[in-house]
This record gives structure tokens, sequence and C-alpha cells, in this order.
């Protein structure tokens, strides 16, 4: 590229050159013909040409730098004046750097996260090929992912895709290796998926389709580049090395490249393995139930298959398979998305992240403002100086030539400075873990870059153009008789008023958007959750070691150490409380379970009343939680299987149910069991913050036996000392079984974290606005005063009260402030629908919001006049007009 | 000041002149400026050159390629808009100098 461009560079100057050559030569030929015509000799002639013409090489080299000067030197001249200019008031320069800095600065990081989630495309051959699989929520609850058993349907029974791969993101196992002993998250997937993807190992090979013989076939691991760095130094050497996951041996084939990250944005695996050896890791295999339901279905459609084509097929196959396994298969209609925003996230992060973006470009709007007003205030003061210099035969245009210069320096200095603060904040960003395995990779690349510097010129223009309008306009004569001439002034002040008054509702409305999202934080935060985390232990323990499968304790031992775990915690002093469920709430991967009436003997779950959530629970556990018992009992480590089966279940499950109909006493089938309602617990919150109330039932853990259970343990100690008592109470019981303690209320990080992002990225948006607003209010009254001291020393002289000396000194930025905040108000009120998308349940018609919002912009008025209100009410008449 | 008052005087000789004679040469600018201020006004040829070059950039001449009566290919000026209006400005400017000098010398 640099090559050509020389070559024609190249040619270029050699035809400038020789069209000059044949200039200056045909002119000593004509000279030549004249001298001849003249009588001279031939000899003569061409001397007398040449000595007129003077050197040749010297008039060319003249011309040369004719070129340069017109072009190169103008603009060096430019700048330096721009700069002596600044330099001769550092504060005004440093204001408006500043400004521009924090506006420019707020938008390339909104831009850079942007960039990272929505624009970047995932690090897979042909992204825009690459669909998911999911389901319409029909069955509440239901998880939108499918079985293996029904993905191995789809895959087989479609026309329309030319490949399918399957998913399983939940899986966690213990890694050793020689002195290595860590927790590590990952997928399971199928054998075809990273062929399905297009990605190629940076070191090994990867795990093919042809490697699967049916379940444990394929001992395989892939590693992420990242656990390939942290956990074995990046060392080559474990390629072909065997390493435990869970206590199973797994040969290391291959590492994965640093871009590639699976096919979830957030989320990043960091192993891989095939399915089919599942057991191996989750302790149980269920690939051939169709009631599990974990697997995400990622696919390529046929060259020419439309993505519509694709669904309809595949909705053809899922009522085929409802038909065929009634129990297990529902027959939903699917769709197809892109991966990677965890599944249907995508919308609501991409509305967040549009959202956010339309306010970060309106404080950078608002900062344009508050400059191009500071710049029209400072050109204002200038007038007489470029009066002068039109008198003195500048061109207008190069007038405006030289305020944009500098404007176009205070912005690029002001430009570079927010994207190094930029690059700085998402650097950070970037290091944020959230969650445990959660990443957010904000890359600052070209695209970042080009955008912070279009959006520094463009800002250099709206703000540039305002004085050099003024400029452009300005009459020499005027200006130079006497100062600032009243009627410029005032038409001057016209469109000044307008970018202030623009400025202040700007404010308003991202004062008004800060406050809706904090007042959607707090409403978040008080949601009634139907459980106390503060105070809580979670204690996760695996009970079943996959590593002896062989010699499993049978349920029954199973259960008698669960419940010998509880009474060891019990006993622990400062203990309250101890219970044990298989999952707590708000921590994804929940499904719904069809229920039966009484009666039932089809279980198809077209004939099912209800798919409300199931948690198993130890006796005491919804007291320990702080899940209130409304009637009933609880359930208790007499109900075994031999007594008849007992639930507890929520409100909800009672209203949908029964009615008003009291609950207790009345019966359903849930796992083919017919079960009696024992007690009614009040509702909660079982997946996220947002959800409906959902049906639930509780059923008791000696009747359904489950091994991975959590212990909750409510105490009054401090936690890490609580954390440590429990530690070494139960690894006594349980030797070589990891324990991980962990507050409630850090585990349910995660879930706030939504509101959370919200309310920081809208705060700070609010704060920069308020800050412009200060200073554009302040600087617009504080000019307004120190132009008009002398008029207001005159009125001050003539017996004005301190009442009318405020009316006239501050009298237009207040009107201007209450116009402003009105609109802004207005706008915050039309712009609910952008709010809608940020914040959960975003009102800005909510009174504490609007009282909020005018108070904050009264308060900001007050501060903003209060400096030049005082110099106005200090003013001395008699020195004021002895001066000048 | 010196070198662009020498300056603003030859663009001034030089725009006077395609104002008068429409379309010209280089030569033919340099030999009328000659003949047209009695030989008293003798500009070495070549000087003449970039002066057209800044004022081509400066879009007050337009410049074509053409043919001169004996048959040789030469650069022809021609006045822009723009530079009619400078024409004009420059005319002022030198008839104050003049004035200026005049009224110094006559009561220096």
């Amino acid at each position: 590229m640099l090559f050509v461009r020389r070559i024609a560079n190249l040619f270029r100057r050699s035809r400038i050159n020789r069209e000059l050559d044949a200039e200056l030569q045909s002119h000593i030929e004509m000279r030549m013909e004249d001298n001849l015509a003249a009588g001279m000799t031939a000899e003569a002639a061409r001397r007398d040409a040449l000595v007129r013409f003077g050197n040749p090489v010297a008039t060319k080299e003249k011309l040369m730098s004719v070129d340069a000067a017109l072009g190169l030197e103008s603009v060096a001249r430019d700048i330096r004046y721009a700069l002596r200019q600044l330099r001769r008031s550092p504060g005004f320069a440093l204001t408006a750097m500043v400004t521009l800095a924090l506006g420019i600065g707020a938008n390339v990081v909104v831009f850079g996260v942007l960039n990272a989630v929505l624009l970047h495309q995932l690090a897979v051959s042909d992204p825009q090929n690459l669909y998911q699989l999911r389901h319409k929520p029909f069955m509440a609850g239901r998880l939108l992912t499918t079985s293996y058993p029904a993905f191995e349907d789809f895959r087989d029974r479609n026309v329309t895709f030319s490949g399918m791969a399957g998913i399983d993101a939940y899986s966690h196992a213990a890694l050793n290796w020689r002195t290595t002993d860590l927790t590590v998250s990952g997928d399971e997937v199928t054998g075809n998926y990273f062929d399905l993807l297009g990605v190629q190992p940076q070191a090994g090979r990867f795990f093919h389709a042809a490697d699967e013989h049916g379940p444990n076939s394929a001992a395989y691991v892939v590693l992420s580049d990242a656990l390939w760095r942290s956990a074995f130094h990046a060392d080559p050497s474990i390629i072909g090395a065997v390493v435990d996951l869970n206590r199973h041996p797994f040969t290391v084939v291959g590492v994965t490249p640093a871009a590639f990250h699976g096919t979830e944005r957030f989320v990043w695996p960091g192993y891989w393995l095939p399915i089919v050896n599942r057991e191996q890791v989750e302790g149980w295999n269920s690939l051939d139930n169709r009631a599990s339901v974990a697997l995400t279905v990622i696919g390529r459609l046929k060259p020419g298959v439309t993505p519509r084509q694709a669904t309809e097929n595949l909705n053809a196959i899922s009522i085929e398979l409802a038909r065929e396994y009634p129990e297990t298969d529902d027959g939903q209609p699917l769709r197809l998305i892109h991966p990677g925003l965890i599944g249907d996230g995508g919308e609501v992060i991409r509305g967040f992240l549009w959202g956010v973006t339309a306010l970060a470009l309106l404080v950078l709007a608002a900062a344009c403002a508050n400059l191009a007003t500071l710049f029209a205030a400072r050109a204002a003061d200038r007038s007489r100086e470029l009066a002068l210099r039109i008198a003195l035969g500048s061109s207008r245009r190069r007038l405006v030539r030289q305020l944009l210069t500098e404007a176009l320096l205070v912005s690029l200095v002001g430009g570079a400075a927010g994207l190094a603060t930029a690059n700085l904040l998402l650097g950070v960003l970037n290091r944020w873990r959230p969650a445990a395995e959660s990443h957010l990779a904000a890359i600052v690349d070209a695209r970042v870059f080009a955008i912070g510097l279009a959006l520094t010129l463009v800002s250099a223009l709206l703000f540039g153009l305002v004085p050099a309008r003024q400029a452009w306009h300005s009459s020499p004569l005027q200006a130079m008789k006497n100062g600032p001439v009243e009627s410029i002034h005032f038409r001057r002040f016209a469109l000044r008023d307008l970018l202030l008054c623009a400025q202040i509702a700007i404010c308003t409305l991202l004062v008004t958007a800060s406050l809706v999202a904090v007042r959607g934080m707090v409403r978040t935060l008080e949601t009634p959750l139907g459980f106390q985390p503060e105070g809580a232990m979670l204690v996760d323990m695996d009970l079943s070691q996959p590593g002896q499968t062989e010699s499993a304790l049978s349920d029954d031992a199973t259960l008698k150490k669960q419940r010998q775990l509880i009474e060891a915690a019990r006993g622990i002093p400062g203990v309250i409380g101890v219970g044990a469920v298989n999952r707590t709430p708000m921590t994804g991967g929940l499904h719904g379970v069809p229920i039966f009436a009484p009666g039932t003997t089809k279980f198809a779950l077209a004939n099912s009343v209800l798919a409300p959530y199931v948690f198993t629970i130890s006796p005491g556990y919804l007291q320990t939680a702080g899940t209130r018992l409304l009637s009933g009992r609880d359930v208790s480590w007499d109900d075994n299987p031999k007594t008849p089966f007992v639930a507890i279940v929520n409100e909800t499950f009672a209203q949908k149910m029964w009615g008003n109909t009291p609950a207790i006493g009345q019966h359903f089938i849930v796992s083919g069991n017919l079960t009696e309602v024992v007690g009614v617990a009040q509702n909660g919150k079982y997946h996220d913050l947002e959800e409906s109330p959902q049906p639930v039932a509780y059923l008791p853990l000696s009747q359904n036996e489950d091994s991975g259970m959590i212990f909750v343990v409510r105490s009054s100690r401090a936690p890490n000392e609580m954390a440590a008592a429990l530690q070494r109470t139960l690894s006594s019981i349980t030797p070589n079984v990891p324990i991980t303690v962990q507050s409630w209320t850090d585990s349910l990080a995660d879930q706030l974290l939504p509101a959370r992002a919200a309310t920081v990225a809208l705060g700070v948006m609010g704060v920069l606005a308020a800050m412009l607003a200060v200073t554009g209010i302040f600087g617009m009254a504080a000019y307004g005063v120190s132009k008009r001291l002398k008029e207001l020393g005159i009125r001050v002289a003539l017996g004005a009260s301190r009442v009318q000396l405020m009316q006239a000194a501050l009298g237009r930025p207040i009107v201007l402030l209450l116009a402003g905040s009105a609109l802004g108000l207005a706008c915050g009120i039309f712009a609910s629908q952008l709010l809608r998308r940020i914040v959960y349940e975003a009102n800005p018609r909510d009174p504490l919001v609007l009282t909020g919002a005018v108070a904050t912009m009264a308060l900001l008025g007050i501060v903003a006049t209060w400096i030049p209100a005082r110099r106005a009410l200090r003013i001395n008449p008699s020195s004021l007009m002895r001066e000048d | 000041m010196a070198r662009n008052d020498l300056q603003g005087s030859l663009d001034l000789l030089v725009l006077k002149t395609l104002s008068q004679r429409g379309q010209l040469h280089g030569y033919g600018i340099v030999l009328h400026i000659q003949r047209a201020s009695n030989e008293l006004l003798q500009v070495e040829e070549g000087s003449i050159y970039p002066a057209l070059h800044r004022m081509e950039l400066s879009g007050w001449i337009g410049a074509v390629w053409a043919l001169t009566e004996t048959n040789r290919n030469a650069k022809f000026y021609k006045l822009t808009a723009a530079g009619r209006k400078q024409l004009q400005q420059a005319e002022q400017g030198f008839e104050q100098l003049v004035k200026g000098v005049r009224h110094l010398l006559r009561y220096a």
C-alpha cells in the first residue's frame, strides 16, 4: 500500500515538474524568437534570453516553496497563533479541555463496552451463520434448553442444518494435577463442537465427533488459554499429560486460542470435554434422560436456507417429538437467535447499552453547548481585536480558520485526555470480575480510537462554529466604535441563552435519569425475597463422591450423613439454625416440574395441571432461610418413604391449584407419587428479581434423596469466624470432601449486578451533567456580572436595593435555569420509554423523582450563582466609576 | 512588511495586466509590464513565475494550456472573480501607499 502511494507521489511530483519545465522553456523560447526577429544572431538571442530570465533553478525552487508555504506554513502559523491565544487564558483553556475530556471520556467508555458486547463478533468462523435454538417460554419457569435425546432427534431429523452441536455450560470439576488442586468450570460439548465452530487449536489438537464411542469413551479435555496459563504456566508439555477431573483421568489434548471463549460473551469456560464423558464429572448419566434439559443447542444452516425455513422445520420436529414422548416433550415452538448474550438476555443488554450510549451522547452534547457558550463569550470579548484585524485587511475566512483552529486544538487535547482516561477505566473494567467466571472484555481497538477521534472533531466543529459565525458576521466599524456594542451584544446573548437553556435541559434529563435509576435500585433491593440472606452462610459439599461410584454411599447412608452434618453444625456455638436445600433460590438452573391432579393415570405433559419449581429441603430449612410457614407444619425426619408423601407449597401454588379452599390436606401427584400438602409457605423470588409470583413445592429430603445438598447456617457470629468453625466441624465428620463456605449475601451479588451497573452508569452521567450545568450557569452568570459591573455600579449609586440589584444581575441566568429545568423535566417524562429500557420499573413520573430533580436543579442554580451574586452585591460604585 | 510590499506590487502589476489583456501567458505578461511602464519597470523575467503560481493557488487567477499565435504550447493565465476583487483592494491599497509616501516626501 505504502509502496503504491510512493510511486503515485513520484508520478505526481514529476508531472508538476514537467509542467513547470515546459512553461519556463516556452518562456525562454518565445524570448529567443523575438530576439531573432529583432535581428540578433542565434547565439546572442539564446544568451540574452537566459540572462533576462535569471537563474531557472532558483526560480523553480522558489515555486516549490510557494506550495509549501501556502499549504503547511499557514497551518503552522494558525496553530502557533491559537497556542498563544490559549496560553494567554490558561483558566479558560483548562476548563474547556477538562469539560471535553469528561464528555469524550464518558462516550469512549460506553462505546468500548458497546463495542465489546454488541459489535464484536464471536471468535468463530462465519459467526453470522451460527444460530442457537431457543424455546419460547411456554411452561412457566421451564428452562430454555433441550434434553440430550431431544437434541439427537433434532440433529438427525432436520433437513435445514448443515451441523448441530450441544453444550452443557453448567460443568464444574475439581482439577488435580501433581500439586495443582483447584475447582474449575467449563463446557461439556458434543464431539463436533470445535469443527462446527471452525476454531483451530493454538497447541495440540481438539477432539472430534469420531472420538465419541458411547458413554465415557472419550476422556479428553481441551484447556482454555487462560486456564492453561494460570494453572499450567503455559507449559506446552502438558499436552498429552493426564489430569484428574473429579478424580477421573482425562488426557489434555489441546489448548484453544486466546481469543476464543466459547459461545457466551460473559461466561468464559475454563475447559471443554466431550459430553459423552459427563457421567465421570457429574456423577450421573443424563444422556438418555429426556427429562433432564440442560443442553444448549447451536447449529449452522445449510447454504441458501433461511432462518425462517429452519425454524419451521424444527417446529415440525418438535411437534413430532411431543407426539412420540408425551411425558417429557411438550412440542413447544422454537426460535433461532445468535448466541452470545445469555440467550434472550440480548434484548435487555442491547436496550441497556444503546440507552446508555444515548445518554452519554447527551452528556457530550451538553459539554459542547457549554464550550460553545464559553467560546462565544470569549469571541465577544475579543470582538474588538477581531474587528481590528478585519479592518487591517485580514480576510474573514482566515479569522474563521483561526478560531476553528483554536477550537480544534482545545478539543484534540481534551479528546486525547478523555481517551487516555477512558482507556484506564476500561482496563479497570476488564480486570473487574463481577462473578468468578464472568468476564467483560472491553477491547480498546482501532474502532474505539476512531470513534474517540470522530467525536472530538465533531464537537470541535459544533462549539467552534458558534464564535466563527460571530466573527463572520461582525461589523468592524461598530465593534471598534464603542466596545461591545449593545445591539450585537443582545443578539449574541440570544444564541448563548439558547445554548445554556439546552444545556440545562439535558442536565435535568440526566439528573432525572440518575434519580430514576437510584429509585429503581432501591426498589430492587427492597423487593421481598421470601428469604433472609443476611446473616446466613451457605456450605456447599458434595457427599456423593464421583471417584467412588462403585462403592458409593447408599442413599440411606447419605441421608444419615446429611442429618449428622446438620446436627453437628447446630452444635457449633452461636449457630441459630441449620437446614439443607438442594438448590438455593436465585442461583439459576431452575425448571418447572409437571404435577398432576390426583387420579391421573397418563402422565403426558399435556395433562399436567401446573409446573412449579420443586425444592428438596431438610427439616428446619424454611426457618433457617427465613421463609415463613403460613400454616400447617414443617417437614420432619419422620417423613420417610414408608409414610405418606408430603409437601409444603407456597401461596401461589395453593392459590393456583385450589383458589380460596384451604390447601392443607389437598393432594397432587409429583414424580409419580401422590403427595399431601402439609404446609403453606410465603411467596418469594426463586429465579430472578423480576419474575412474577411463581408456584413452588418443597419436598422433604427424607423422601427424595439428593446428594448435592447445600447447607444453610444462620448464626450471630462474624461470618469469617463462623466459616472457620464450620470448616473445622464439618471436615472432622466427612474428611476429604471439599467444602466451600460463602455468605449468602455474597452469593446473591450476581443477581443485583444489572441494577447496580445501571445505577453506577446513570449516576456517573448524572454527576457529569450536574458538573457541566454548574460550570455553565456559573460561567454565564459570572460573565454577565463582570461585563455589567459598571452598569450595576450606576444602579447602586442611584439607590437600587439589593433585591433590585440581584434581579438585574442574575435575572437572566435564573430565568434560563427555570426554563431549561422545566424543559428537561418534560423531556424526562417523555423519555420514560428510553429509561424503561435501562432501569427495571423506571417511572420518571414518580413524585419523589420529580421533587428530587427539581431540588437538585435548584441547588445547582444556587451553587452556580452564589459567587457572581456576591460579587454583584460587593460592588463599590465610587471605586468603579473612577476606573476606566 | 517590506517583502510583502514588493511582492504585493508585483501581484498588482500581474493582476492589472490580466484585467486589461484578458488571457495571457507568463512571457506575454512580462512583455506587457515592460512596454506599458515604458521600460521603467524591469523585472527579472523568471521571478514572475513564483508569483503566478502563488496567485493560482490563492484562486486569484486560473490557468490553461493552449497554443500561441506562433503555434507554441504555453500556459495561459486569466483573472478569476476573486482575483478581480483582490485587484480592486490592491489598487486602493497602493493608492494609499503612494499618497502616504508622497505626503511624507513633501513634508519631511
